[in-house]
């Protein structure tokens, strides 16, 4: 607190008044004085005559940025070597603001005078600083080591347990599987998004949303690893192997002229998509949305717009009706220095790389394969449809498909990159009715053979089976499929599985073939477990039914176990074993764990309140775990990194599971009985408890009664009584006698 | 045992109530009747006609002599049990929400709403007269409590306090003679709905519709016990004897009710223990939310009244008297 006036004790002399704080507050700041002015190279050496001459058409370039101050416009000169007074070559123009200082640098900065002379336009406080700029190269003192977590330390837990996130309220929780019990907290943090949450692919970083840009957390003890500023960031998407980050915001990126110490620069004004190094934290490039097709619509954005090639070396985005778009990655050029252009297409996707290219690609002198990526056409005129497969990056056109009567084609590709399967929705000539049918691309084998499967109904959902040759479809001929909007009738589908029958010889076609068709069904997804084998047909987004079917497609009947069926004879429907049928009121998300043990179902507050919550099942389709939350959100579980096992290994260990699971049961058990003797531990303390509570009380009140002169109430009469109502039903018992006679 | 369907009102259930022996069972609610009603078998004995409004509440006293019941007509009226007769019937500014006989039956506390301006009151009228005699017509006190609204309201141990339950959660002690605030608590989110004693009144149950009920104990409102559930709940109830459990119901809002299915309303009377606060049953049955529960003195019975407008008695199976908790 400054000290108070005081009439009574004032300085004898001037010098001995303490002025500090005056001076501070009006201090003039000489360094910033020099923001508004610019200084102009690259002007043409004049003499007297013509000086007047240039200063005008100057005058008249920089007029333009804004009002020059009055004797501002500063042109020096001085006398040469053969002793004509000439200018300089340079300027120094001083505007009213800062801004118009630099919008000055901006707009004129390389403007071109004539051949000889293009103007350079720097800040006059720019010269000044660069030109102090030490001589001699200083370098930065390197940075002390900091050991980063591990981010796969969630591997390493003993019990192989999987981690989920879940959000609700405005709570995220990281927490330990625990099957059958209420799921362990690992890390739980009240705001710690502001939307929702998302883990990168393999699992190492958990997304979470603000409005200034996104945040990665991870490690033991979920620290914030790094963030990106993206102001209203809303959609992100990972590169396969975490090495990219795409994000997307609804408000173009704005460039603040001053004092922004943020990672866009001026070309990035007005861009809505950034490429982010994951690991650096560095911005590496950022692109415009696409402008709607028909100026004024709604633009909709269907992420991801940039979609990854499994090597991460390229990404692209289709520009739907003229080309696709193939950028390099790290350098985020353009490949070829031009897109693709395909007049009409309307989609791609990337062909994932089976895990033996995977592999490939990772030893050393090994020619990586290169990627490829599918896209179709529609019909235009009297050109039909078509599917084209193109190698990237050299863009050679590997395989194409004419198609005719196309309503629609869907890319479906099988995870390992073996098959293609292009859904196409037909329709009759007079184009009444509607159709699927399925084209796969057995993209292995030479030349790429295409097979047609005709389906004749609508194909609702498709979906392969993860490393597999098999395939689910989820069909309707329900009339109301057309005209319904989702969600508002429960349309009747059946639901089918495809097989990859390779005949009997060598030169036999092979041929996918139905394995089985269960009519009469309402579901409508189909989620096959990450390892093959087991899959759940669900319904969902209906408001009646909620039906969850959990189906094994390898499921040995007890006789064959016993004798096995000749070879080759075998039918592939027997194998097929509905497991169990669960139900899930008012279901809205499924997702299988990374290991395909439990599939977890919950019902988000984001499409309805009703009974919001989750229900962990096994993949049997036995309910292990159920937690009705209010305001649940999401769940989310973490996925795992590619195992790093070989072939061989993982087959030693199925052989070997005896001996392995043995040891987890053994665990099981323990963990079992040593919950329950802790909850009978506690129910026992807690009746301990209670009795002795009542005990005090009893007496207490038994003293204030007898105190107070009160007769205790008669309430153990009450005990003769019950035997009086034990006669009535003895007459009870007369009546029936009345009936039979 | 299939339950027992009562089937006297045409309007939701407000308060249903054993007497001491609990060979009677009475039902109040929207629709103006008050109807008596043997436990055992669900016969009707009678009905008490006479209000013109909704009856909220009603008492037995502890002979079995003297009914009281409160109603939105602004009335109170005092009825003899036996044959149906009004007694007395006081008259209000706005309407009774809540009656109590006294543990010695000599007194009744009410508790009127506050509305268009009156201020809410507790009052206790003397009836120890009782079928023979004049009945007051003027309370032996009057008060006008403060503070939050009471919903509900009890007679603590030895008459020594009221308890009062209130619109924002609290509950607090009320002494009878000065009708001074002793003590309060705040110990639900939202408004107590219901508001019971133990046998010999040391500790009580609250139900709110913050989705949870609790057991406090009545000298010093602490909670002792909670029981959180996915609904709100609308009462709840203490079993007397046999087993350790409570009962509690509620289910969605009336207003909500539209708009889910059955299977979604959660109109079960949930059965928890009451001192390890695990869940340990339901029973369905209802198709509105359920607004009252009582239990037979004897605890071999219940019933359920609900939104529906049915009162139902279960009698409990052999397998209830002999389960046991593993302890």
């Amino acid at each position: 607190m400054a000290p108070r006036f005081d009439p009574s004790n004032l300085p004898e002399t001037e010098e001995e008044i303490d002025f500090t704080d005056i001076e501070e507050k009006y201090q003039l700041s000489f360094e910033e004085g020099f923001d508004n002015v610019v200084v102009v190279d690259n002007v043409p050496l004049v003499d007297d005559t013509k000086e007047e001459k240039l200063v005008q058409f100057l005058r008249k370039i920089f007029k333009n940025v804004g009002p020059i101050r009055d004797g501002h416009f500063v042109m020096p000169k001085a006398v040469n070597e053969r002793g004509k007074l000439m200018s300089k070559g340079f300027l120094f123009v001083e505007f009213e603001t800062a801004e118009q200082a630099s919008l000055a640098v901006k707009l004129i900065d390389g403007f071109k005078m004539d051949k000889n002379h293009t103007l350079a336009v720097n800040r006059f406080t720019d010269v000044e600083k660069y030109s102090n700029v030490e001589e001699e190269f200083v370098a930065a003192p390197a940075e002390e080591f900091v050991e980063k977590e591990h981010l796969k330390s969630w591997l390493a837990d003993e019990l192989g347990r999987d981690q989920l996130v879940i959000y609700r309220h405005n709570e995220v929780q990281v927490l330990w599987n625990m099957q059958k019990e209420q799921p362990q907290v690992a890390h739980s943090k009240p705001h710690w998004t502001e939307t929702y949450v998302q883990w990168s692919p393999l699992g190492s970083y958990l997304t979470t949303f603000h409005a200034q840009g996104v945040a990665l957390w991870g490690g033991e003890s979920w620290k914030k690893i790094i963030r990106f500023v993206h102001p209203g960031v809303k959609l992100i998407d990972y590169s396969p192997n975490e090495r990219y980050l795409v994000t997307w915001s609804n408000e173009p990126i704005v460039v603040p002229e001053d004092h922004y110490d943020g990672p866009f620069g001026s070309e990035d004004d007005g861009n809505q998509i950034a490429v982010w190094d994951v690991k650096s934290g560095a911005l590496l490039r950022t692109f415009p949305s696409l402008a709607p097709p028909t100026p004024g619509a709604r633009s909709t954005v269907s992420w991801p717009v940039f979609k990854w090639a499994p090597s991460e070396r390229y990404f692209a985005r289709v520009t739907p009706g003229s080309q696709i778009s193939v950028y390099e990655a790290p350098s985020m050029g353009l490949l070829n220095k031009k897109s693709i252009k395909v007049d009409g297409v309307v989609d791609f996707e990337w062909a994932p790389l089976s895990a033996a290219d995977a592999s490939g690609a990772g030893v050393k002198g090994s020619k990586p394969k290169d990627d490829m990526l599918a896209y179709w056409t529609p019909e235009v005129d009297n050109q039909p449809a078509r599917v084209s497969l193109v190698s990237i990056p050299s863009q050679d056109i590997v395989r194409t498909k004419n198609l005719f009567n196309v309503n629609d084609c869907k890319l479906h590709w099988q995870n390992q990159g073996d098959f293609l399967c292009v859904k196409v929705d037909r329709h009759t000539k007079n184009k009444k009715v509607t159709y699927s049918n399925l084209e796969i691309f057995r993209v292995r084998e030479k030349d790429i053979p295409v097979e047609v499967v005709e389906v004749k109904e609508s194909i609702l959902a498709f979906a392969w089976e993860p490393k597999g040759e098999r395939f689910a479809v989820i069909t309707t001929s329900d009339p109301n499929f057309v005209s319904a909007t989702p969600g508002s009738t429960t349309l009747k589908t059946s639901a089918s599985f495809y097989y990859l029958d390779k005949g009997k010889g060598k030169d036999t076609l092979q041929s996918f073939k139905v394995i089985k068709t269960l009519p009469g069904k309402s579901c409508n997804t189909i989620f096959w477990s990450p390892k093959g084998r087991n899959v759940v047909l669900a319904t969902l987004r209906s408001q009646t039914v909620w039906d969850l079917e959990f189906y094994d497609l390898d499921f040995e009947p007890l006789e064959a176990a016993g004798a096995k069926p000749a070879a080759g004879e075998k039918d592939p429907s027997a194998y097929l074993q509905l497991l169990a049928t669960g139900e899930h009121y008012g279901v809205t998300d499924i997702e299988w764990d990374p290991s395909g043990r439990f599939i977890a179902t919950s019902a988000s507050v984001w499409r309805h309140t009703m009974e919001n919550g989750y229900q962990v099942w096994d993949f049997k389709g036995q309910l292990l775990y159920k937690e009705n939350l209010e305001k649940f959100k999401q769940l989310v579980w973490r996925p795992r990194p590619k195992t790093l096992l070989s072939k061989e290994q993982i087959k030693a260990i199925r052989k070997n599971l005896r001996e392995y699971s043995a040891r987890f049961e053994e665990l099981d058990m323990a963990s079992k009985t040593q919950v329950t003797d802790e909850v009978r531990k506690r129910r026992r303390d807690l009746m301990e408890d209670w009795t002795k509570w009542r005990k005090d009380v009893e007496s207490e009140l038994a003293y204030e009664r007898s105190a107070s002169g009160q007769q205790a109430p008669v309430i153990n009469s009450a005990d003769e009584e019950a035997e009086v109502v034990d006669e009535w039903i003895e007459e009870v018992i007369d009546e029936k006698e009345e009936i039979v006679g | 045992m299939r339950p027992i369907l009562l089937q006297g009102h045409e309007r939701s259930l407000t308060q249903i109530k054993y007497n001491r022996e609990g060979d009677l069972l009475f039902s109040v609610s929207k629709d103006h009747v008050v109807n008596a009603w043997y436990s055992h078998n669900g016969e009707r004995l009678g009905t008490y006609d006479g209000h013109v409004g909704a009856v909220w509440t009603v008492d037995v006293n502890s002979s079995s002599t003297l009914l009281i019941s409160g109603s939105a007509d602004n009335t109170a009226k005092l009825w003899d049990v036996s044959n149906g007769k009004c007694l007395k019937s006081w008259e209000f500014n706005t309407a009774v929400r809540r009656v109590a006989f006294s543990e010695d039956s000599k007194s009744v506390m009410l508790i009127t709403e506050p509305r268009m301006g009156f201020s809410a009151t507790l009052q206790i009228f003397d009836v120890q007269n009782g079928v023979e005699g004049p009945i007051a017509s003027e309370p032996t006190v009057i008060f006008h409590p403060e503070g939050p609204k009471i919903t509900v309201a009890e007679w603590g141990p030895l008459d020594k306090y009221i308890v009062a339950g209130c619109e924002n959660g609290s509950v607090a002690l009320i002494d009878p003679k000065t009708g001074e605030f002793v003590s309060r608590n705040k110990v639900h989110e939202a408004t107590i709905t219901d508001l019971q004693m133990s046998t010999d009144k040391t500790y009580f149950i609250t139900s709110s519709k913050d989705k949870s009920a609790k057991i406090l104990e009545t000298s010093t409102l602490e909670v002792l016990k909670t029981y959180v559930t996915d609904t709100p709940l609308n009462s709840a109830s203490i079993m007397p004897k046999i087993q350790e459990f409570v009962v509690i119901g509620g289910g969605q809002e009336a207003m909500d009710v539209t708009r889910t299915s059955s299977r979604q309303g959660k109109f079960e009377c949930r059965f928890w223990h009451k001192v390890l606060e695990e869940e340990v049953g339901r029973v369905r049955g209802h198709f509105g939310p359920i607004n009252t529960i009582a239990i037979h003195p004897d605890g071999r019975s219940f019933a359920s009244g609900g939104e529906d407008g049915y009162v139902r008695v279960h009698h409990f199976d052999d397998d209830f008297f002999s389960f046991k908790f593993q302890i």
